[in-house]
């Protein structure tokens, strides 16, 4: 599918993808989104780069195997779950929250970090399974 | 002492990055953790010894009990001294030992894994947190047995050990639930208080089996023992850590921790005192016809590990000092025959008892420990090994009216590990030394240094008992709820009966040790009785079980994606079906239902047109695209029925399915009709049946009377407790975050499942 338009237009839509994305994944709390929505979005523009430009120019573009953000993801999880027993003799999971609102992010707590790790996981796992599929294809 | 708890398993994720750095001559810098660790336990020895217990609290599940507490009192103590310590040394012996090994840093992982679950495991004080810390044990023994994983045995022994004490790890599990509901209480201090009130319970005999099937199979006592003789597959320093220091004496831990809890009742102490017999008569006699130095060594430690069960079987003051000293006994003696074993294995190659001799002309410092374990294995005085023999003979000669056969049973249990101690200890270096090993180097000290250190402790705590009598022995003991203030250890007790005992024990094993040499023939002789072995009995016992679940498995996962998908729907629709047509009396009320928009419809007839057109279309490419068409149209219904979440999961979810499909089909031929039209007709009344059960069922539940609770629960607490307006994200990453972390858990594998699936072709050479 290498027409001039994709291309073209694969060049601005990932980073706008992309950025939706984030979007997604911040407002999750209060609105429709979240980490898995988020990061199906952030796959699909990944996929569709690829789709554009040929999956080692995306792969280029990632620099890291995609394979990486599953730990990464996992880990950031697991210890947004353990921070509250480690740090404030809480219960695992419990949710922890800055006080104040902040700028663009609302407000921040653990449960934000754990949505992170959602994100990350998503994008990994898809991305591992498509890139892996279409090479071996 | 969460945090030190847990630096062994952040030392481990840390070394996945780092391992490099530490796979180099940078590798004994791995021993720096345990080390400090050890540090951190001893600072701790005078206060314990002061009678205070020092416990910290977690919470971690409070709604079930579930907590991480941890109390630090004589036991746990001497366990984490055991277990940092020893670990400290076989740290420092691992990079000598395994140095530049390609996967020297993963050994470190596990190993450090391994330490942290251990720790866990003594300190915990939730029977729930520290079932979960026994379970790491045995995954860590697992990786570590089967750590050289290119050999077939290796990978058998692992599985072999891990089935065996994941069984008794289950059994553990359900064991604490009984006591849980008996007591009201997962937490072992409370618990104390409570021994009369747990033994007249009704469960108290089945309680007592569950802790027992734990305790046995981990502490490889007869009839669960034979998985770890073949542990010994595993590198030498995991035998000496794992399977004769520490991690084998987890059951006999878990023994001690309750003695105050279930102990003092009949069925206790009979049944400890006799599987602690049979076992430590059975594996000691097994060690006369072993040719291997670490067969020798792991027959004794089961030996020895029943020798600890009889002594907690008798439950008296005396018994549990001697099963406290002994402990500490046979840690110091035992972990330095298995590195001296280690030592020769590496620097000659063979540890073929038959062979070796004379080594000391070539090793003389590993000669020098080797040496001075075997007397303290032997119970020759000035050693603590002596001290210990003598506690345990007078604890048994004092328990009641059975104590004869006990002490003819003991003794002779005694005169086997004495001949044990000097083939593994003695043998080796002894006599002239043959040709062959004329050529053997010196190791490098960081290996002779750890068994030269345990060996000089052997004779250091025998000459000077009170070193360790106030600081570990007498808290462990009133730790399991025992009066400490009557023990005294000594050298010598005067000429009684028991130093008679001794004298009798050291002369018949020495006599045993001239006479009696280990060879093939005698190692022939004994395999003819294997076939009436509890190994046979139980792996054929397996074989059957595996035929049977192979043939089951064949049957369903036959490898056609379409037949997995017609056994779940036929299973449904009896299921379903039946309790339906049994159960429910289908009052749907139509007039209930809101009017149909034209919405609704439209969308509705855009997905029975894409429906049609996947099952007639002759194209591949075209069926998927149209069943892309149905995903979105049900996005839509999603949308109109205001569940924006949905829809928009649904809308990524099936653009990325139709991508999948199609790399897939990419490679496929572009048409096959491979299904006839019987198979068609076939499968399109399974799936109208299945639609149809399906929307009964639907119907069903509008007409049932909804509970609300649940959901109302969530709507009224996501802003208030989770500080989320969107209910459903709240759910997700809050309320039910544990579900989440387990489902993207099971994403990453099956990613990695894909990956391996694909990818991870073994090379031409590999194949077999």
């Amino acid at each position: 599918m290498k027409t001039i338009i994709l291309r073209t237009a694969s060049t601005y839509l990932l980073p706008v993808l992309l950025l939706f994305s984030i979007f997604i994944l911040l407002r999750g709390h209060y609105s429709p989104g979240g980490g898995f929505v988020g990061g199906l979005i952030a796959s699909i523009a990944f996929v569709l780069h690829s789709f554009a430009r040929g999956l080692d120019n995306t792969k280029d573009l990632l620099k890291i195997h995609p394979g990486f953000l599953m730990p990464v993801g996992l880990a950031l999880a697991f210890l947004a779950g353990v921070t509250p027993v480690i740090f404030f003799d809480q219960p695992y999971m419990t949710g922890l929250w800055y006080p104040e609102h902040l700028p663009v992010l609302g407000s921040l707590g653990t449960a934000l970090f754990f949505d992170l790790g959602v994100y990350l996981v998503v994008v990994g796992v898809t991305l591992t399974i498509i890139f892996t599929i279409s090479e071996s294809a | 002492m969460l945090i030190a708890i847990l630096l062994g398993f952040v030392f481990s994720l840390f070394l996945v990055f780092t391992g490099k750095f530490f796979k180099g001559k940078f590798s004994i810098l791995a021993a720096g953790i345990p080390l400090a660790l050890f540090v951190y336990f001893a600072q701790f020895i005078s206060r314990i010894s002061n009678g205070e217990v020092i416990s910290q609290f977690h919470s971690w599940i409070p709604a079930f009990g579930v907590n991480l507490g941890f109390t630090l009192d004589g036991l746990s103590l001497l366990f984490s001294l055991m277990i940092t310590g020893i670990g400290f040394l076989v740290f420092v012996y691992t990079s000598a030992y395994l140095k530049g090994h390609k996967y020297l840093d993963r050994f470190y992982g596990y190993l450090s894994m391994f330490m942290a679950a251990m720790l866990g495991l003594v300190l915990s004080d939730n029977l729930i947190s520290l079932f979960v810390f026994w379970e790491l044990t045995s995954i860590s023994s697992f990786f570590l047995i089967g750590f050289n994983n290119t050999s077939r045995e290796s990978r058998k022994s692992a599985l072999i050990a891990l089935a065996i004490t994941g069984i008794g790890g289950l059994s553990l599990l359900v064991g604490s639930l009984f006591l849980g509901s008996i007591t009201g209480t997962y937490s072992i201090a409370e618990m104390l208080t409570m021994n009369p009130e747990i033994a007249s319970n009704p469960y108290y005999i089945l309680v007592v089996a569950l802790i027992f099937g734990a305790g046995f199979t981990k502490s490889a006592q007869f009839p669960f023992h034979f998985w770890l003789p073949g542990a010994m597959k595993a590198p030498t320093p995991v035998s000496t850590y794992l399977h004769s220091a520490t991690m084998v004496k987890a059951g006999i831990y878990l023994l001690m921790r309750l003695t105050p809890v279930l102990g003092d009742h009949e069925f206790w102490n009979t049944t400890l005192i006799i599987v602690g017999a049979i076992t430590m008569v059975y594996s000691a006699i097994h060690t006369l016809f072993r040719t291997d130095l670490k067969g020798v060594l792991a027959y004794s430690t089961i030996s020895a590990l029943g020798i600890l069960v009889f002594l907690i079987g008798q439950g008296t003051v005396d018994a549990l000092t001697a099963a406290a000293v002994f402990i500490i006994v046979h840690a110091l003696y035992k972990a330095t025959l298995f590195l001296v074993t280690g030592i020769i294995d590496h620097q000659t190659g063979t540890r073929d008892t038959t062979v070796l001799r004379g080594l000391r002309k070539v090793l003389f410092p590993v000669a020098i420990a080797g040496f001075l374990a075997a007397l303290s294995s032997a119970g020759i005085p000035p050693t603590i090994g002596f001290i210990g023999k003598e506690l345990t003979y007078e604890s048994t000669l004092h328990f009641g009216n059975m104590a004869i056969l006990l002490m003819v049973l003991i003794v002779i249990t005694k005169i086997l590990l004495l001949y044990a101690g000097f083939v593994a200890g003695i043998k080796p270096f002894t006599g002239s030394l043959p040709e062959r090993f004329e050529k053997t180097k010196m190791p490098s000290f960081l290996m002779w240094l750890p068994p030269v250190i345990l060996a000089v402790g052997c004779l250091v705590f025998g000459i000077f008992p009170g070193l360790i009598e106030g600081s570990l022995v007498k808290p462990m003991v009133s730790s399991m709820g025992l009066d400490e203030s009557d023990i005294h250890l000594k050298l010598f007790h005067g000429f009684n009966v028991i130093l008679l005992l001794s004298v009798i024990t050291i002369a018949l094993g020495t006599v045993l040790y001239f006479k009696l040499k280990p060879t093939k023939k005698l190692e022939a002789w004994i395999a003819k009785f294997e076939k009436f072995s509890p190994q046979t009995i139980i792996t054929n016992s397996w074989a059957f079980f595996f035929k049977f679940s192979n043939g089951w498995t064949n049957l369903f996962q036959n490898g056609y994606l379409r037949n997995y998908v017609s056994t779940i729907m036929i299973f449904l629709i009896a299921l379903t079906g039946y309790s339906l047509f049994s159960k429910a009396n289908f009052a749907v009320d139509f007039n209930s239902f809101s009017p149909i928009t034209v919405y609704e419809a439209a969308t509705s007839i855009v997905m029975l047109i894409a429906i049609g057109y996947t099952v007639f279309t002759r194209s591949r490419l075209a069926a998927v695209a149209s069943m892309g068409i149905i995903g979105y149209a049900i996005c839509i219904l999603f949308v109109i029925y205001s569940a924006p979440d949905l829809a928009m999961t649904q809308f990524s979810i099936d653009t990325l399915t139709v991508i999948l499909f199609v790399l897939v089909l990419y490679k496929l031929p572009k048409y096959l009709k491979l299904s006839d039209y019987k198979m068609r007709i076939r499968d399109g009344v399974l799936s109208i049946a299945f639609g149809t059960i399906i929307t009964l069922l639907i119907l069903e539940v509008l007409a049932e009377p909804k509970s609300s609770e649940v959901s109302d629960y969530y709507a009224a607490n996501a802003y208030i407790l989770a500080h989320g307006k969107n209910v459903v994200n709240v759910i997700l990453v809050d309320f039910r975050g544990s579900d989440t972390m387990i489902e993207i858990s099971v994403l990453a594998i099956a990613a990695i499942g894909v990956f391996a699936l694909l990818k991870l072709r073994l090379k031409k050479s590999d194949q077999r």
